[in-house]
């Protein structure tokens, strides 16, 4: 099972801006070559210029689309792509059909009707994703947070407690124990008093769904409690990474039948 | 219970950038075929990411590397259980010979439909100016449209000099263009339930008929069938299809008599449309073509019969082709047109990859 990240209605439309400056750009590109070829010929160049106009007009999005794989250079900078909702390959005429339904996603301006769609549809798609079968998702990059750097060679006062340790791990979600790691990540970040608040709250909340022995977290500050629980949610002592084995080899190994 | 989150990253990942790397080459190029073995691999590897991402999900709480593998597993799950006929190599001349005119005639009820709006138009516009010449201005908004027809003949006739020397090409290209969005307007319209798609077609006959009317009672048929028959006998079955497309988005969208879900009976048709818009785009632009450089031209420089003459066998080769074109493999015929909506269903590995002898 997996799912997808959709994206906003606001997200989508800051991609869409971005897009359309760099329809701007290419015009103002095609107008400059537009001028040298008036100075052969006036009637061919306006010519030139209608037809350039409406193709990249019509064209860049399905251009985009198709050779990057769902990605215009505004969903790029956004992280954003249009896939098949059924997680299906993106085809063709999918992108067609999406991207000659802006004439009415347009309407009466600034992606009005597709704004109001997309914000009420359940898969946050806009009339030319309903029509294309299609949605646009976030694309996420991966991060490897640096938990040596943020956790280790510190005693972990927890630790001594392992039941203690087992059930609050039983007890945090996916979202608490995220939180807890990211605000240690972006500690930095933070104003003073804002983190010494932030940090407080966050360890009260902790301290509130597993009471450790008051030996173990007497005169440990919130930061430093906060850290002892992100080091065991995320951290199994004793353990250290294995170099990998290259995938190949993983392979014929688990498969020497394989070929 | 949370898993060795840094460890797990580090000996999984290799696996990961492998099939990602994969995933790219077989996206990258669409009429790449894999050996058995790099076929095995990628199942492999599809499998172990899988299972990597159950892992993560039960057990960690980190969830920017659960959205990275969810989108890995999504793209090896697209590659893998994608069942529509993969996209071949693009003939044109096959797609217009037989795949346009195949799918015309796939849809037919929906043109048929489109004729018929569009007839109801010219029937109330022709009735409503007849019955009240004053509204022509609500009828026929352009001012071109508004002169006087007689005087307006009268005035062609006097011309003998070349009125659009070295602007008939922007003027061809505008009438392209503004036909073109014209039709994909028509076309996209579809997604009101086919309400504006309709209301496009009849005000499209609406103006006809009242032009048709308007000159037909100041006694110039002849004129308007040589002013608007060599481009008209074209441009005005291309909006027709254009309107066909957009009911035919219309009827998947209502989905009467087909219980398969929306997203589903949208897709079936997908593939049709799209070619259907992009025929329709071929044939403005001999529209435009021909009415820049040769529809605004009249008597003396340029005979009503000859017009009328080309109209007419531009009709008759526009129906035959409609009609006829790319039926002579009637089997392949109805072949096509399930192709979309039923698979040839193989396993994906049949589908992609050529069996290993044994």
């Amino acid at each position: 099972m997996f799912s997808q990240w959709l994206a906003g209605p606001v997200t989508r439309f800051l991609a869409v801006f971005i897009d359309q400056l760099c329809i701007a750009v290419l015009m103002t590109l095609v107008g400059s070559l537009v001028n040298l070829v008036a100075l052969i010929s006036l009637g061919f160049s306006m010519a030139f210029w209608v037809i350039a106009y409406f193709v990249i007009s019509i064209g860049y999005g399905i251009f985009f689309e198709w050779t990057w794989r769902g990605q215009t250079i505004g969903k790029k900078l956004f992280r954003l792509r249009v896939v098949d909702a059924d997680g299906l390959k993106l085809q063709f005429n999918q992108i067609v059909v999406r991207n000659l339904l802006r004439f009415v996603d347009s309407l009466p301006a600034f992606y009005f009707v597709g704004g109001v769609v997309c914000w009420l549809n359940q898969k946050c798609q806009r009339l030319g994703d309903i029509a294309a079968n299609t949605i646009v998702i976030r694309n996420p990059r991966v991060t490897e947070p640096d938990l040596d750097q943020l956790l280790a060679g510190k005693y972990n006062s927890l630790r001594q407690y392992p039941h203690l340790v087992a059930r609050l791990r039983q007890r945090v979600s996916p979202a608490e124990a995220d939180l807890v790691l990211q605000a240690l990540l972006r500690r930095g970040e933070f104003e003073p008093v804002a983190r010494v608040e932030l940090f407080g709250n966050l360890a009260g909340h902790f301290r509130d769904k597993i009471e450790f022995p008051a030996e173990a977290t007497d005169g440990v500050a919130d930061e430093q409690y906060l850290r002892n629980v992100a080091d065991v949610l995320y951290r199994t002592p004793g353990r250290t990474a294995p170099s990998p084995d290259t995938p190949a080899k993983a392979v014929a190994t688990a498969r020497p039948d394989s070929g | 219970m949370i898993v060795d989150l840094q460890r797990f990253i580090v000996s999984e990942r290799p696996f990961w950038v492998q099939l990602e790397t994969m995933l790219n080459r077989l996206e990258a190029e669409p009429n790449l075929r894999m050996t058995l073995t790099q076929t095995q691999l990628f199942h492999h590897l599809y499998e172990r990411t899988a299972g990597d991402l159950a892992k993560i999900t039960t057990f960690s709480s980190e969830p920017e590397t659960r959205r990275y593998l969810e989108n890995l597993v999504a793209r090896a799950y697209g590659e893998i259980h994608e069942t529509r006929e993969k996209q071949r190599r693009f003939f044109p001349l096959k797609w217009f010979f037989h795949t346009l005119p195949q799918t015309f005639r796939r849809h037919a009820h929906a043109f048929y439909l489109s004729v018929a709006i569009t007839l109801l138009g010219c029937a109330f516009g022709g009735f409503a100016l007849a019955l009240d010449p004053d509204a022509r201005p609500v009828l026929m908004p352009f001012s071109h449209l508004l002169e006087d027809p007689a005087k307006r003949v009268a005035e062609e006739q006097t011309v003998t000099t070349d009125r659009l020397a070295g602007e008939k090409t922007t003027f061809s290209v505008e009438l392209m263009t503004h036909n073109i969005n014209i039709s994909i307007f028509t076309l996209a319209l579809g997604m009101t339930w086919g309400i504006g798609t309709l209301i496009m077609l009849f005000y499209n006959g609406v103006i006809l008929g009242a032009v048709a009317v308007d000159y037909i009672r100041a006694g110039e048929t002849k004129f308007l069938l040589g002013w608007l028959m060599p481009h008209g006998v074209v441009e005005i079955p291309a909006i027709l299809i254009a309107g066909q497309a957009g009911l035919m988005l219309a009827l998947a969208l209502i989905g009467r008599g087909n219980r398969a879900p929306l997203g589903t009976r949208l897709r079936e048709i997908s593939h049709d449309v799209v070619t259907l818009i992009f025929g329709v785009g071929l044939l403005l632009v001999w529209a435009g073509f021909v009415e820049a450089f040769l529809s605004q031209y009249h008597e003396p420089i340029v005979p009503y019969e000859a017009k009328i003459a080309l109209g007419c066998v531009e009709l008759f080769l526009l129906v035959l082709f409609l009609a006829k074109s790319g039926s002579g493999g009637s089997k392949s015929e109805a072949r096509d047109s399930t192709s979309d909506r039923q698979p040839p269903h193989p396993h994906w590995r049949d589908r992609w990859f050529k069996s290993p002898k044994p």
